[in-house]
């Protein structure tokens, strides 16, 4: 397709939610359901119900004695709660922080689609809320810092380590750097979204400086909160343990499934007759991107784990030591699956030209990113709070599907409000002459 | 690319626009265009010139296997087979410890490999005599060159193409 020949479909496209897609996303949320009732029946009948202790001794003097209480099957419930609110916040935000990094480069190659990243914060009141709940009623079999006997000098359960993280490690503080985390990232959107959909209205360039605006507000708060809820979310549940990549970590994990998502659903979109305007050098980037930022991810990971393994610290490196040998092994299965699918399978499926350009491929790929990042997070969570009792069966599928038929609605309501291709988006004709070649 | 010689016709272009349009236009009449030479990169024209897609990509991928492998052994090598040493308390063959010279290796393999590979193929070297069609294919023309043996049609007619699909000059070139 040489340039000098192209010829520009439509831009005007309204994108349906039709009601057979409408019925796709109850079966799954139902079959959701079913597998929650049939994973709770499993818990709460399986043997595992009370035995107290068996997670504190059983296995290993590291990670499950850090919490002292007995292990009853609702943490597993809270646990996932937990797994899945990080989870599809982490792919809503990066919604937003790929906007806004856009906006920032003045980037014109992805104004063609920028509706979709622009729907995907739109489920954080979702995840927000879920988060809240979660840590107000389950927030003591999940985080071994919010018992108060931990900061008593007369009890015999006292911490010195912790209590001198008292500063930061509270309730009260945790609960309000919650609020004002999602508080941040969804009014910052919210401004942008509302910015985006006057443009279709008025056009000119006002409401893209706001945009551009919005977007460097949320660069600057995101900057920080990406890192200080990182610490909060996941690695206080390790309350001893602490690492100064895992910021940059969680920021990696979270950014390149938000990637992997976007190009799931331009894909998905383009099979289904829309964004006919999208052509193969704007899925041939989007690969790049995803491409490139599994290798960013896998890079943090190492560098990460590289320090641990080398120095060999025992209190530092337990955290390792408890997902490769610890709880009988219960993890290392998923430590290797993870590197491998997080890294191996994206990094030689998408390394050719023709394979970024293959829908197929293209998906596949981003399957791959975002199961092996669910892994990784389910890795970061599990063995700090359920121990020996974290595997993924029905209860844990159950829960993915029926945030992601959640997920999956709010995003199609979303792009249903707006024009599929934002008209009057000043770098749209630069992307739809998008040619790499 | 060896060395030029021989008889070729040289279109010489002033807009890069009307050039893009007269290749697929020279092409049809049966012209066949040894190479273009423009003063900036122009988008669309190895598609309209009809050239192969580079395999620089692969040559880069192979490289890369090359240079992580023989970091990799050098170090499994030295280090845990033929004096082996334990270092930090490590055994003697520790992969993690391995990895980020292997992934230098890679890199630097790959970067220096890919470099010397385009300047083989595309005949770049030290030379005190470039051969240029047109010295102005540097500054602001645009500069089509036809290779006269490798085309069945005769010289004026060719000339004839050129000018016809707005060649500013046609001049004839002998290396």
């Amino acid at each position: 397709m040489a340039s000098a020949v192209h010829s520009i479909p439509s831009i005007d496209e309204q994108f349906v939610f039709t009601a057979a897609a409408k019925k796709k996303l109850f079966i799954l949320a139902a079959v959701g359901i079913v597998l929650i009732l049939l994973g709770v029946y499993l818990m709460a009948s399986g043997g595992h119900g009370h035995d107290v202790a068996h997670a504190a001794d059983g296995h290993g003097a590291h990670g499950g004695d850090d919490h002292g209480h007995g292990y009853h099957w609702i943490k597993r419930v809270w646990a996932n709660l937990w797994l899945n609110g990080i989870f599809f916040t982490g792919i809503s935000v990066a919604g937003m922080f790929w906007l806004s990094y856009n906006y920032l480069a003045q980037a014109g190659w992805s104004a063609v689609f920028k509706r979709i990243p622009e729907a995907m914060p739109a489920f954080l009141p979702v995840t927000g809320v879920v988060m809240l709940l979660t840590f107000l009623f389950g927030g003591h079999d999940l985080f071994h810092w919010t018992h108060s006997s931990l900061y008593d000098p007369n009890s015999p359960d006292f911490d010195p380590i912790i209590n001198g993280k008292k500063g930061y490690l509270n309730t009260p503080f945790f609960l309000i750097r919650l609020v004002v985390y999602f508080a941040g990232w969804y009014g910052l959107w919210r401004m942008l979204r509302n910015a985006s959909l006057d443009e279709d209205l008025v056009g000119g360039l006002d409401n893209y400086h706001k945009q551009v605006k919005f977007g460097v507000i949320f660069l600057v708060f995101f900057a920080v909160t990406s890192s200080t809820s990182a610490w909060d979310f996941i690695m206080s549940i390790d309350t001893h343990w602490f690492s100064t990549m895992f910021g940059w970590y969680t920021l990696a994990n979270w950014h390149v499934t938000g990637l992997a998502t976007i190009v799931l659903i331009v894909v998905t979109l383009k099979e289904n007759g829309y964004l006919k305007a999208l052509n193969a050098s704007h899925l041939h980037d989007l690969g790049k991107f995803v491409f490139a930022f599994t290798i960013f991810w896998t890079y943090v990971w190492f560098a990460q784990f590289l320090l641990y393994y080398y120095a060999n610290i025992p209190e530092e490196v337990v955290y390792f030591w408890e997902r490769f040998n610890g709880y009988g092994g219960a993890y290392k299965t998923l430590f290797f699956v993870n590197i491998i699918v997080n890294f191996v399978f994206p990094f030689l499926l998408l390394m050719t030209r023709d394979s970024k350009r293959t829908p197929v491929i293209l998906k596949l790929a981003c399957w791959f990113v975002i199961i092996g990042h669910y892994i990784d997070f389910f890795n970061n969570i599990m063995p700090g709070t359920v121990g020996a009792h974290g595997t993924i069966g029905p209860f844990e599928v159950g829960c993915f599907a029926l945030f992601a038929s959640a997920f999956i609605w709010t995003v199609a309501s979303q792009l249903e409000k707006a024009k599929l291709i934002a008209p009057h988006h000043p770098m749209l004709q630069e992307s739809l002459y998008h040619d790499i070649e | 690319m060896a060395a030029l010689s021989g008889k070729f016709l040289v279109g010489v272009y002033d807009d890069d626009d009307v050039l893009l349009h007269a290749i697929p236009k020279i092409r049809k009449e049966g012209v066949k265009i040894k190479e273009v030479y423009t003063p900036f990169p122009i988008h669309g024209l190895d598609h309209a010139l009809g050239h192969p897609r580079t395999k620089i990509g692969i040559a880069a991928f192979l490289f890369g296997l090359t240079g992580c492998s023989a970091v990799l052994t050098l170090m499994i090598w030295t280090m845990g087979i033929d004096w082996p040493m334990i270092v930090g308390g490590k055994d003697p063959i520790s992969i993690p410890n391995y990895i980020p010279i292997a992934f230098e290796g890679t890199v630097l393999f790959t970067a220096f490999g890919m470099v010397i590979t385009f300047l083989i193929t595309n005949g770049l070297k030290p030379d005190p005599y470039p051969q240029l069609f047109d010295r102005r294919a540097t500054d602001n023309k645009f500069v089509m060159a036809i290779d006269l043996h490798s085309n069945r049609l005769s010289e004026d007619e060719i000339a004839r193409v050129l000018r016809d699909n707005g060649a500013e000059e046609v001049n004839l070139k002998q290396f």
